[in-house]
């Protein structure tokens, strides 16, 4: 292939938005975009990126579920990026677990090159996997965070949830079995946080879809435990969770007779704010539960205090 | 009365080596029981055989219990029992592996939604190479238990004033690319 007619490798942070950040985590897309932007950091998204295949598609496709995955980073290579940001934790695993199994296993790694030589697409060896958490905590970092605070956090005390796929089996997002990152740059935001053992237990995924009683348990569990350690709101780094947590609110008061209506955050809306970004512009008008606190937080603008 | 205790002569020796062959499962064989897995998941309350039970059963060849248990459907993949398995098992790979034998023989209750979601998430990515949230919930409740749509319906109005709800069909634009990838498998649809 002729070199000079390669394109310009992007600029900034390549984006794999993953299919529910076009659908039901529309805020997610949203508020990563407005925040990498209030940061000064081009993010542009993948071209015709494909399903990664989360969790159902591997419990079918034995052959070709690293493929599906690989054309991403396929593609991100052909471009000359030589990382990949994905904020859906299911699809950050997909992603980060293709590459590593592609070294491990030449079984894995045969089917890859195979189906991408059959779709004349290089082989995918030179793209790392990243998440929008560790890409804040390691590029921009905690200083940075502090220095660009437009607003004083006016809202309550937040518990920080980082689910499960992000941070197992790969350590790299942040630390298994205590992971802090999350708690550490909302700190540098000036947004207090509350302990949260329960950080990393797992909300049901799609279990709350499918065997909804065991998934809302599940759910209930780390509401309440969010109360009870005296958190008003949640904030996560998975659009699952978002919505597992958000959406099942009113049935979880019906049922169980709790009382909490608490806004559940993405990390990109919380810190977009907090940087000055604009509510619709982070997405926050989409949220389910918590609203009315979410107004109160937010304020109408005449009132929002600028950080001194 | 139903025999309670399964006799050796019934476990399937091969069958524990083909799960041992496949990438992730290769540690299988030095699990010592320990239970820390059961211990991990937040979903071993609900199983009819634990984490621990069933890499006991894959391991002394019982295909048929394990195949058609409900756990490997249980199973959300938080990986919490890998993380902390002391022999470094990769069970959650061990568990898409059944879910995979599972389907393939076709082992599972026909109305059991965990497996139809997979199916009908599985075919929509093969067909268009993108999954629409909205039609694959659709499909599922459909298939599985159609009734429920009436319940679901206040959610959706939810979802859709909130613009979260995407009713329109997405699909890959080069999807002869992907289709090219994946030709060559012999899974089936």
């Amino acid at each position: 292939m002729a070199s000079q007619s390669r394109p310009q490798p992007p600029l900034g942070y390549l984006y794999f938005p993953g299919c529910s950040l076009k659908g039901t985590g529309v805020a997610y897309d949203e508020s990563l975009v407005t925040l990498f932007g209030l940061l000064g950091l081009p993010l542009e998204e993948l071209p015709d990126w494909n399903c990664c295949g989360a969790t159902s598609y591997m419990a079918i496709g034995e052959e070709t579920a690293f493929v599906l995955a690989a054309r991403n980073l396929a593609i991100a290579q052909r471009l000359g990026a030589l990382e990949l940001v994905a904020p859906c934790s299911a699809c950050y695993l997909v992603l980060r677990k293709t590459v590593d199994y592609s070294y491990r296993y030449p079984e894995v790694r045969r089917q890859i090159e195979e189906a991408m030589a059959r779709a004349g697409l290089p082989f995918p060896n030179a793209v790392r996997v990243r998440h929008p958490l560790e890409v804040l905590f390691n590029d921009v970092g905690e200083a940075r965070i502090a220095a660009t605070v437009k607003r004083r956090w006016s809202g309550g005390r937040v518990a920080c949830y980082y689910g499960c796929q992000a941070v197992r089996p790969y350590a790299e997002v942040d630390d298994t079995y205590g992971p802090t990152r999350m708690d550490e740059l909302l700190a540098a935001a000036g947004i207090p946080t509350i302990d949260y053992p329960v950080k990393t237990q797992c909300c049901g995924g799609s279990l709350t879809g499918t065997i909804a009683t065991v998934g809302k348990e599940l759910n209930c569990i780390l509401l309440k435990e969010a109360e009870r350690k005296g958190a008003e709101a949640i904030v996560t780094i998975c659009p699952l969770c978002q919505f597992n947590l958000d959406v099942h609110q009113a049935e979880i008061r019906d049922r169980t007779g709790a009382t909490f209506d608490m806004p559940i955050l993405l990390l990109p809306q919380i810190l977009g704010w907090v940087l000055g970004g604009e509510r619709r512009a982070l997405g926050l008008h989409r949220a389910i539960s918590g609203r009315r606190l979410l107004a109160q937080w937010l304020g109408a603008p005449a009132e929002r205090d600028a950080y001194a | 009365m139903e025999r309670q205790v399964r006799y050796q002569r019934e476990s399937e020796p091969g069958w524990t080596r083909t799960i041992v062959a496949r990438p992730g499962c290769e540690r299988l064989m030095s699990c010592v029981q320990c239970g820390t897995c059961s211990g991990t998941c937040p979903l071993s309350l609900y199983m009819d055989f634990t984490p621990r039970r069933i890499i006991a059963l894959v391991r002394e060849g019982f295909r048929r219990d394990v195949l058609s248990s409900q756990t490997i459907w249980l199973c959300a993949s938080c990986y919490a029992c890998a993380a902390h398995c002391p022999q470094d098992i990769h069970i959650t790979d061990v568990m898409f592996t059944l879910k995979r034998e599972a389907i393939h023989q076709r082992l599972f209750p026909t109305r059991f939604p965990i497996p139809v979601l997979a199916q009908e998430f599985y075919r929509m990515v093969r067909r268009r190479g993108r999954i629409s949230e909205f039609w694959v919930v659709l499909r599922l409740v459909l298939r599985t238990n159609p009734s429920a749509l009436f319940s679901m319906a206040r959610a959706g109005v939810t979802l859709m004033r909130r613009g979260r709800l995407s009713i329109g069909r997405k699909r890959v634009r080069n999807i002869d690319e992907l289709h090219r990838a994946l030709s060559g498998s012999r899974e089936v649809m």
